[in-house]
């Protein structure tokens, strides 16, 4: 895939400072320090335990925690409204639970109760969620049939509609099969430019975070390493965690540089 | 309201339309036929039918509250305890790290036991046995207003409230970026389906209300893709299983809410040849 060269403001961010979560005694997250930009996709890796699923827990309200949190547009003001867009690792339903990718975009977009059925409003607005994800041949179809793949892009498109402050994903492709991760992170990577999205992403799969990150976050109860792909994973901690993780050359093009993006560990 | 559907009914040319409380009964079925059908769809969805049995027989504990308080009307202690009784089980679900099945087998089993030993006490337990298989034959047109009442709160409840339940019921996460509380709409949707059980309970029986709660939309589930498809065949098989059932409980002299929950079960068994792809 192309990368276009289309120039995000990166001046909107998410600032998350000073950010601390407990459990009883136990520090589960101390002195989290983190911009997420604009136009960027920033992911979080580090051990199991390390907290990462915490933060984005924090990140969306779920869990107390100290600290700063807030969304800045391009003046650095935050008087608007921040919104979560957010792609789970996976949800609970049967497969043969009679709905489909358009009820779920009706019960989520209109006031309207889904069983008296969709408004041809909804339903061109659920279909052009879905071509940005490359899947509005699936409006009709029941979620139950779709495969891990295409499901997960089905959330992406619901989680971007409306665009969202920060689009929050929880392993989205944990449950993929190889192409489809792929597939699923270049549509992440065009929309991220197409959108001017502000990304963070928790991935278990180094490799894929290595192609596709602009930022990766080393988290184990704190960050330990913050930077380009070529950086943290070039960094000795990273390296003592999970070993060499090769880093494609071309991955240095597309990552920005920013003024202000210097994170503390 | 109630003359005119009295005096429709008896020109039909069935023998039990004839009797008055065939014609109550009658009423009352295609009241409760479509809450049933209705609440139904989310409980199959949200895997709740244990759940729904459970506020069934934990009713039990409501109608020995009512004796023990020396309540006039049992049916409102009966209301109280479901209510109450769901907003627990919703909460210790919450709090604690056991399984949801284990929980509500727990509690159960405790109020169920509760209810037994008290309303059991020195030997009385018949005149409850009502409760427990219903009676929808003695139904006054009184207590059919009522039913009439549950029946457009449901349905009001639904219209404001059911993209969020089905949302909440999807991801907890999801809900909450939309904008919706999960945890208040678990347990509104708790309450409810208490409520409608334990209205229902003296007419159905509690053996069997969850039945009705489950099989019309279990059968209904088994030949729909679509969320309104799926709502329009549970609540058209819960008012057929209902009218069915009421005739042939007449034309064979047996318990009418037994025999209801049969005919509904026959058309979750012959949905099952159609099953959807």
């Amino acid at each position: 895939m192309k990368f276009q060269s289309s120039s995000p403001c990166g001046l909107c961010c998410t600032r998350i400072a000073g950010l601390n979560v407990s459990y009883g005694i136990e520090k589960i997250l101390s002195e989290i320090n983190l911009h997420v930009h604009c136009g960027e996709l920033t992911v979080l890796i580090g051990p199991n335990g390390g907290g990462k699923t915490t933060l984005l827990k924090a990140i969306l309200g779920e869990i107390p925690f100290e600290g700063e949190l807030r969304f800045l547009d391009p003046k650095q003001e935050s008087n608007r409204k921040p919104s979560i867009g957010y792609v789970p690792q996976k949800m609970e339903f049967d497969s043969d639970a009679p709905f489909c990718v358009i009820d779920l975009f009706a019960s989520a977009m209109s006031s309207r109760p889904a069983w008296l059925g969709v408004s041809d409003n909804i339903r061109q607005r659920a279909l052009s969620a879905l071509e940005r994800v490359k899947i509005s041949h699936l409006l009709d179809r029941r979620i139950g049939t779709l495969s891990g793949g295409e499901l997960q892009r089905a959330l992406l498109a619901l989680a971007i509609e409306p665009l969202p402050t920060l689009l929050l994903l929880d392993e989205p492709t944990a449950h993929v099969d190889r192409n489809g991760m792929e597939l699923f992170y270049e549509i992440v990577t065009n929309l991220k430019h197409t959108q001017d999205l502000s990304i963070l992403l928790v991935s278990h799969d180094l490799p894929l975070a290595a192609r596709y990150a602009d930022r990766i976050v080393l988290l184990d109860n704190k960050i330990l390493a913050v930077g380009s792909p070529a950086d943290v994973f070039g960094n000795t901690k990273t390296i003592e965690f999970f070993g060499k993780i090769e880093v494609p050359e071309y991955n240095s093009i597309k990552s920005f540089k920013y003024i202000d993006g210097e994170i503390h560990a | 309201m109630n003359g005119i559907w009295h005096s429709l009914l008896i020109r039909l040319p069935f023998e039990w339309a004839q009797y008055a409380f065939m014609r109550n009964a009658l009423m009352a079925i295609i009241l409760i036929a479509p809450i049933c059908g209705v609440l139904g769809t989310l409980i199959v969805n949200n895997r709740m039918a244990f759940f729904a049995d459970s506020i069934g027989h934990g009713a039990l504990a409501g109608l020995a509250a009512g004796v023990i308080f020396g309540c006039s009307d049992p049916s409102i202690s009966l209301i109280l305890f479901a209510a109450l009784f769901a907003i627990a089980l919703v909460m210790l679900r919450k709090i604690t790290s056991a399984s949801t099945d284990t929980i509500i087998a727990t509690v159960t089993a405790t109020t169920v036991a509760g209810g037994i030993v008290i309303l059991s006490r020195g030997g009385g337990f018949s005149k409850f046995t009502r409760y427990l298989i219903g009676d929808i034959l003695s139904i006054s047109p009184k207590e059919i207003y009522i039913l009439a009442v549950v029946l457009i709160a449901t349905v009001t409840i639904w219209l404001v409230f059911f993209n969020k339940f089905l949302l909440s019921a999807l991801n907890v996460s999801i809900a909450k970026t939309r904008g919706i509380n999960p945890f208040l709409m678990e347990l509104l949707f708790s309450i409810i389906v208490a409520l409608v059980i334990a209205v229902a309970i003296p007419w159905v029986g509690l053996f069997i209300i969850s039945s009705l709660l489950v099989l019309p939309a279990a059968a209904a589930r088994n030949i729909c893709n679509r969320v309104y498809s799926y709502h329009i065949f549970s609540v058209t098989f819960a008012i057929l299983s209902g009218i069915i059932g009421l005739q042939l409980s007449y034309s064979w002299n047996t318990a009418t809410g037994a025999t209801i929950v049969l005919v509904s079960a026959a058309f979750f068994f012959i949905t099952l040849f159609f099953r959807k792809k």
